[in-house]
């Protein structure tokens, strides 16, 4: 990883918010209208090559991100760059060229493909959408090397299926050749593989892993799972509550977590020597309401490690000391860290 | 096919109304006479060489409800055409856009959803004048509302579909995703409404021909009934010069909503209700899946 390489996708502050519906009696008393925090000032840079995994539960605003950086959802405020080009606010038309060099793969490939377009029809569509491929022939012949290429192999037994005469992995291969089409810079998968059988899972993430490192592509992989970020990404941001609260190279994270929120998700990670096993530590309590957020660190009211000051200091993001680009947002992160809790223990 | 096969009613209603077409169609060689030419005695009563009779004029019936079933489906057609133009152009746009747009097109349908059709198109084509294509566009433009309500409920769901925002994420333009997305989704229910529109069309068009509305010197169904009445043939006990326009009208119209109720049955599946009926709990054998494209 080269950091002075210019980045494909620079994010800073990325906040989305979504309008709250206020009472009718609420308009009336003059309430403000309220709005729930998905996406609270998120930062992060991915360059050319990279797989940035970001992790966390459900609701905490990974799928808002990925939605609000293809401009699928209006961010509220924050900068999006994208080959350096400011697109936080540019026009859909000014954007839709622009689009070619981002593309985005659905978690459900039952439901994002259409119903009534063959395979072959599903791949060349972007390439109609963008002009690319003026001639019959030559989009063909691309169709062939992209279903090939995702491993719809051979091309001519797949090209001319519906989505309902195919599995979900292959779906979901198919779902990706249509965004590999126009070679995008970046590709955002949202929970790709989290509707597949688990026994597809693997091959449709070494299908993606293998053609970020061929084509130099910058890919960002929203899931809920720990593990398989661990095992592709170069590096790993957890997200709580609509911020990035720990982030840092894959390997580092996950053997050095100091974040208690990254120490409980890794905790409950079955491991591969079942006598090696950590004690889960499953979280207390509930999540705040999106719409009303506490003062203070918002993980506070399930963290097992909460002192008073963590109800009223909302910790930044800052770098772990000895630890070259792993960053947290915990103030006791360096009393924890000497700690025993949350380390893998071996019983 | 599949519809045909499911509901007789359906079957009657196509071979019906496919009758009809034909009819009008091969006009020229099916009629007996020229529907313009005296041919016998006033009221002539019907027999071999006139099954249907003679009109006030003298000119055959048999003839006439041919020549007359032409126009009025022509008619018909025709202004049903102008309603799904504009009922699913309205449609499609304002449950595609939402926001602005889909609440000022949507007053408009109320608009137009709470005028009473008869009076309006009584008014209407008075004052442009008795035309055929006048009252096409009148009863067009009144009929198109139905459709507009169906079409945009059906494509609010539809744009939500992953696909279509796929689609926009791919950059797709407006027109690209609405001609390819989303239009062949909700083409089954415009096909339903188009035949159960052509029935409502047929009977404003008599009911205007009726009323001394359409064009005098055009034969339709609606136009013969309007001559019979006006020109004693009740009176006079000539119940064939009524009679068979009438037929002819309720037929049609009969075909129509046969077919068309079929389609949306098929179609819609808010309005299927074999889950809730004892006969959908039947353990029924197993049919071959059909590919539903």
């Amino acid at each position: 990883m080269n950091s002075t390489e210019p980045a494909i996708l620079e994010v800073r502050d990325l906040v989305t918010h979504y309008p709250v519906r206020r009472s009718l009696a609420d308009a009336v008393r003059g309430r403000p209208r309220r709005s729930a925090h998905a996406v609270d000032g998120i930062s992060f840079d991915l360059r050319a090559g990279e797989l940035l995994a970001l992790v966390g539960e459900s609701g905490c605003g990974k799928t808002t991100t990925a939605q609000s950086l293809l401009r699928m959802v209006e961010p509220t405020s924050g900068t999006i760059r994208l080959d350096g080009r400011d697109i936080t606010h540019l026009s859909q038309r000014r954007l839709r060229p622009l689009r070619r060099t981002m593309q985005l793969v659905y978690q459900d490939p039952y439901e994002s493909l259409d119903p009534r377009f063959r395979a072959r029809q599903t791949v060349a569509e972007p390439m109609l959408v963008h002009g690319i491929g003026s001639r019959r022939a030559d989009r063909r012949g691309l169709v062939d090397e992209l279903l090939e290429r995702v491993g719809l192999t051979p091309p001519e037994l797949y090209a001319d299926r519906y989505p309902h005469e195919m599995s979900g992995g292959q779906r979901q291969r198919l779902a990706i050749a249509a965004s590999l089409v126009l070679s995008p810079r970046l590709l955002v998968t949202d929970e790709p593989v989290s509707m597949l059988d688990v026994s597809v899972r693997a091959g449709v993430l070494e299908l993606l892993d293998g053609l970020r490192r061929e084509s130099a592509m910058a890919v960002l992989m929203i899931t809920h799972d720990l593990s398989t970020a661990a095992h592709f990404a170069d590096e790993i941001a957890v997200m709580y509550f609509g911020r990035i609260v720990e982030r840092g190279p894959a390997r580092e994270l996950v053997r050095n977590p100091r974040h208690p929120y990254t120490k409980a998700l890794l905790s409950v990670v079955p491991a591969r020597d079942p006598r090696r096993r950590a004690v889960p530590r499953i979280l207390q309590g509930e999540a705040p309401d999106p719409a009303n957020v506490p003062t203070g660190c918002r993980f506070a009211s399930r963290c097992p490690s909460v002192t008073d000051a963590c109800r009223l200091v909302d910790p930044a993001l800052d770098d772990v000391s000895g630890s070259p680009g792993h960053e947290v947002a915990c103030i006791r992160s360096e009393e924890l860290a000497s700690d025993s809790a949350g380390k893998v223990v071996t019983t | 096919m599949r519809i045909v096969r499911e509901r007789p009613a359906a079957t009657v209603g196509a071979v019906l109304l496919a009758l009809f077409v034909l009819m009008a169609v091969f006009a020229q060689w099916l009629m007996p006479y020229d529907p313009h030419q005296q041919v016998g005695p006033v009221f002539g009563t019907p027999s071999t060489a006139h099954p249907l009779g003679l009109d006030d004029g003298g000119y055959d019936v048999l003839s006439l409800i041919i020549q007359g079933g032409r126009i009025s489906m022509e008619v018909g057609f025709a202004a049903t055409v102008v309603a799904i133009v504009l009922g699913g152009g309205v449609g499609i746009l304002s449950g595609y856009f939402g926001g602005a747009t889909d609440t000022v097109l949507m007053r408009i349908t109320d608009y137009f959803l709470v005028i009473p059709d008869i009076p309006l198109m009584i008014i209407i084509a008075a004052v442009w004048g008795p035309s055929l294509g006048h009252i096409v566009l009148v009863i067009g433009m009144l009929l198109w509302t139905g459709t507009a309500r169906v079409i945009r409920s059906q494509v609010k769901s539809v744009r939500e579909r992953v696909y279509v925002q796929r689609a926009r994420s791919l950059g797709a333009s407006h027109t690209r995703i609405i001609l390819r997305h989303v239009l062949p989704q909700v083409a089954p229910l415009l096909v339903a409404n188009t035949v159960l529109t052509i029935a409502v069309a047929i009977f404003d068009e008599t009911a205007l021909a009726f009323l001394g509305l359409s064009d005098p010197t055009a034969i339709t169904w609606g136009t013969m009934i309007e001559h019979a009445f006006d020109r004693t043939a009740v009176s006079a006990g000539a119940w064939w010069a009524v009679v068979p326009p009438g037929v002819a009208v309720s037929l049609v119209i009969m075909a129509c909503s046969l077919l068309g109720q079929a389609i949306e049955d098929a179609t819609n599946p808010r309005l299927r209700v074999a889950h809730l009926s004892i006969r959908g709990f039947r353990i029924r054998p197993v049919r071959p899946a059909r590919a539903e494209a």
